[in-house]
């Protein structure tokens, strides 16, 4: 479990120097009056969709420890024999980098009002996702294949699992830019689309960032690592 | 002592939100069934879990009817019995009161109460009611499956959870899974919407710090839950694997009816952590937002400023912080490194100071002030002492050399149900109580309240108060019957005999509570828009039942924090937090 008491210090930290802006030392009572009169404490300027998009990384990135605290425990039981990871994975997390990437550009161009490269960079986005999805499928195929089934070793059992919620949530991604791209595509205002890419493109790159360290984690190499961090709690 | 002049406040111009950005129902389904206002969302959640949290009481019946009088009903026997118990468990816990508390009272009350036309997500917020619906109908479903519900003990430890021997191994268990699967995501769409809404639609003027106390209740236990409750979801997945697809994450080596089973290696130890990191802050998520209730309960109802503010701010956010690191107090038992205890014997202790405070700001409140013994306030009364008193043994518990011998005895079960089973239940029927004239726009009916809190409140210290006594005997927890056991007396059964009879009791006069409620509806006593005089925003809408859109043309601005009761010189003993300072007045303090 501490893979996710490390990463809820870390929230906290961010929690209490949010509070710190707070004023939480002010004496309410004595402070009768309006807004001005009173500095800080006023809404977050960002747009409320931007910090629904934060707070729910938060939850996505707690869920993602949590597995990854789970598979740290189970790994120290003698029966673990680890996988060989499929080559294919190298290539899915190409395509998935290039995923990330064509959002961004994507999201730059919508800052530079340009249509055309916004939906290119859209389209490419969700394509190479799709192929990055496809390519997960693949690599299932090909490991059951060669007999690595999800019950015959907790090994197998948590690549499965592992990947399943990471693609499921990658799914959702896209039925959210799916929906961003149909409207820049009957032609909404850029201006107004921009926020829609700019979350999707931040998504993006939050499912990249726990792609990098779940293979980390399956390959192994985040192996001496997650050793340490058992070491100091037992 | 000086006067002074207040200028610019008349120039402060209210916000007003652009009327496309609201969501308007266009036909009656959408207004009150597939609606995205959250007025309608809260009833909505609050009904259904009602509804849910009946089917358990009615089990708690059951179980009562065969602990009283054991072998007196034969349609009971011993694995029904331990379906009672997980089922009843589970729905009191997750399905009626976090369901209520944040899907029902901050629904309704987060954006009343911070000056909100609406959640910011309603469409979301939609979603979230619609999933939790289908979890509940999941849930309820297995009552009809073959093989019944599960009867793993609403814990679910594995090995046993989904062995053969325990009733509902076939369908009972994956359903009970899949529910807690859905309510998850139900939930976590909703607690976005909660969690965003206090930080980005706060009226103008609503600092943090004016925020009334429930808002801080239920915003602090949304955001634990939307941490806690992804322990429940890799618990609940994994298992369900180990249900369905012979994976071994939790399940040992072990031979099943003298075969060896397919498992093997899987750490049930695991399965316990994830459960209680997520099952330990469940407790604050209950309990914070009755935190929250109950200090504007108390300070409505006697007229006065809430006893350290301040302090009852940091409290509930370091009993959130604190609770994250308390889990393995429910695991003294499991055969964990038994080190740990020591660790989490302490922080069990320190998280009882902030609670401690918070008890003594209540009662400080309380002190000189000028109660008025309403039905609210008797309810915010009883919930003070029983959550005192469930807090109290808590610590005891909380020692390991104490704990090991009444682990899994009914001084457990005595325990958990003072501090988050009656304590809790004692808010929520308060809090119906002072908001229903809003929500309606009639009172509840006094005479039929008062008769239902003295009813239920010295029904409840009946029904678990000699609890604690069995427990100190050895009466073990979760057992169809006794049998002959010499180290348990007679009386111990006429004690069992005893309780049974009052919850029976007590459960049916809960009938005089849902009649009152269907009654006043029709025809209860006219509210007007603030029949308790208080100070919050949701008490100062233009309408009562408060419109779609919650704030007519402007939203209301805040001049100051939520509790100016009986402030010195002023006419009335209540200061709404939208009035302004009169163009001209005293200084603060020039009065005290
Ligand atoms: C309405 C009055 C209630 C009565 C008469 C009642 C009675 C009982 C009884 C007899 C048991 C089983 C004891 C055993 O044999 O181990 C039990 C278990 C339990 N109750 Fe209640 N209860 C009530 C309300 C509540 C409430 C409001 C909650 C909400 C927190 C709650 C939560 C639980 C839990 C978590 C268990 C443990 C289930 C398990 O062992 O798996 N109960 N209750
Ligand atoms: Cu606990």
């Amino acid at each position: 479990m501490s893979a996710i008491i490390l990463f809820l210090a870390v929230l906290a930290v961010i929690a209490g120097w949010w509070l710190s802006q707070q004023r939480l030392m002010a004496k309410p009572w004595l402070e009768e009056g309006a807004v001005g009169d009173f500095p800080g404490g006023d809404a977050m300027t960002w747009p409320a969709a931007k910090v629904g998009l934060g707070v729910f990384l938060a939850v996505a990135s707690a869920l993602f420890v949590l597995f990854i605290s789970a598979y740290s425990m189970r790994m120290s039981v003698v029966d673990w024999r680890p996988l060989p990871v499929p080559r294919l994975l190298w290539v899915n997390t190409g395509v998935l980098v290039v995923s990330s990437v064509a959002l961004q550009w994507s999201y730059v161009a919508a800052r530079r009002q340009d249509t055309e490269s916004v939906m290119i960079g859209l389209l490419a986005g969700g394509a190479s996702a799709v192929i990055f999805l496809a390519g997960q499928l693949l690599a299932w195929q090909r490991l059951g294949a060669a007999g690595y089934f999800v019950a015959s070793n907790p090994a197998n059992a948590f690549f499965y699992l592992l990947t399943a919620v990471h693609g499921l949530h990658l799914t959702g991604g896209l039925v959210a830019l799916g929906r961003t791209s149909a409207k820049v595509w009957r032609g909404a205002e850029i201006a107004e689309m921009r926020l829609s890419v700019e979350l999707c493109a931040i998504y993006w790159h939050f499912m990249l960032l726990v792609w990098l360290v779940l293979l980390g984690l399956l390959t192994g190499w985040t192996d001496d690592f997650v050793d340490i961090c058992r070491r100091l709690l037992s | 002592m000086v006067d002074i002049p207040y200028e610019g406040i008349e120039g402060i111009p209210p916000a007003e939100v652009p009327d496309v950005e609201l969501y308007h129902p266009r036909s009656w389904w959408t207004r009150y069934v597939f609606s995205q206002d959250a007025k309608v969302i809260a009833v909505q959640y609050s009904l259904t879990a009602t509804a849910i949290g009946l089917v358990a009481l009615v089990l708690s019946w059951l179980m009562r009817l065969q602990l009283g009088f054991p072998g007196t009903f034969s349609f009971i026997d011993a694995n029904q019995y331990l379906q009672f118990i997980t089922m009843h468990g589970m729905i009191m816990v997750i399905y009626l009161l976090t369901a209520l508390f944040l899907g029902g009272f901050g629904n309704y009350l987060i954006p009343l109460m911070v000056g909100a036309r609406d959640m910011v997500f309603p469409y979301v917020n939609m979603l979230s009611y619609w999933v939790y619906l289908l979890a509940v109908l999941v849930l309820a479903s297995t009552f009809f499956v073959p093989g019944g519900p599960t009867g793993a003990g609403w814990t679910l430890y594995p090995p046993q959870a989904i062995l053969s021997g325990t009733p509902g191994q076939d369908w009972g268990i994956v359903l009970m899974m899949s529910s807690l699967i859905l309510f998850i995501i139900g939930f976590t769409m909703g607690g976005l919407n909660y969690v965003v809404t206090v930080l980005q639609a706060r009226t103008r003027g609503m600092t943090l710090m004016r925020l009334p106390l429930t808002v801080w209740g239920i915003f602090t236990a949304t955001v634990m839950a939307l941490l806690a409750f992804p322990a429940l979801f890799v618990a609940s997945v994994m298992l369900l694997l180990d249900r369905l697809l012979g994976t071994s994450f939790f399940m040992p080596s072990l031979v099943e009816m003298g075969q060896l089973s397919k498992y093997g290696g899987g750490s049930p130890l695991l399965f316990q952590h994830l459960f209680w990191f997520f099952g330990h802050p469940e407790v604050y998520i209950v309990a914070l937002p009755a935190f929250g209730i109950v200090s504007d309960l108390i300070s409505t109802h006697a007229r006065k400023n809430i006893f350290g503010y301040r302090m009852m701010v940091w409290a509930i956010v370091a009993i959130g912080a604190l609770s994250f690191i308390v889990w393995a107090h429910h695991m003294y038992v499991s055969g964990m490194f038994p080190q740990f205890g020591y660790f989490f014997a302490t922080t069990t202790l320190i998280i009882a100071i902030p609670t401690a405070i918070k008890v003594y700001n209540w009662v400080l409140t309380l002190w000189r002030g000028d109660i008025h013994l309403r039905v609210p306030m008797l309810f915010a009364l009883g919930f003070i002492i029983t959550f005192v008193n469930g807090g109290l043994t808590g610590l005891f518990l909380g020692n390991v050399v104490v704990d090991v011998p009444l682990s899994d005895t009914m001084f457990v079960v005595a325990h958990f149900h003072m501090v988050m089973g009656v304590a809790p239940i004692m808010v929520v029927l308060g809090a119906i109580y002072h908001w229903y004239p809003k929500v309606t726009g009639r009172m509840l009916n006094d005479t039929l309240g008062k008769f239902h809190f003295w009813v239920t409140f010295l029904g409840a210290y009946l029904i678990f108060f000699p609890m604690h006594y069995l427990g100190l005997l050895g009466v073990p927890r979760r057992y169809f019957e006794l049998g002959d056991t010499s180290f348990i007396p007679s009386s111990a059964y006429s004690l069992n005999a005893f309780i049974s009879v009052v919850a029976l009791t007590v459960g049916f006069s809960q009938i005089v509570f849902l009649f009152n409620l269907a009654w006043s509806l029709f025809k209860g006593e006219a509210s007007g828009g603030n029949p308790w005089r208080a100070t919050t925003l949701e008490w100062q809408t233009p309408e009562t039942p408060p419109g779609h859109g919650n704030w007519g043309k402007e939203l209301p601005v805040v001049y100051r924090w939520a509790y100016d009761y009986s402030v010195p010189g002023a006419a009335e003993d209540f200061i709404p937090q939208n009035q302004p300072p009169r163009a001209t007045q005293l200084v603060q303090g020039a009065a005290s």
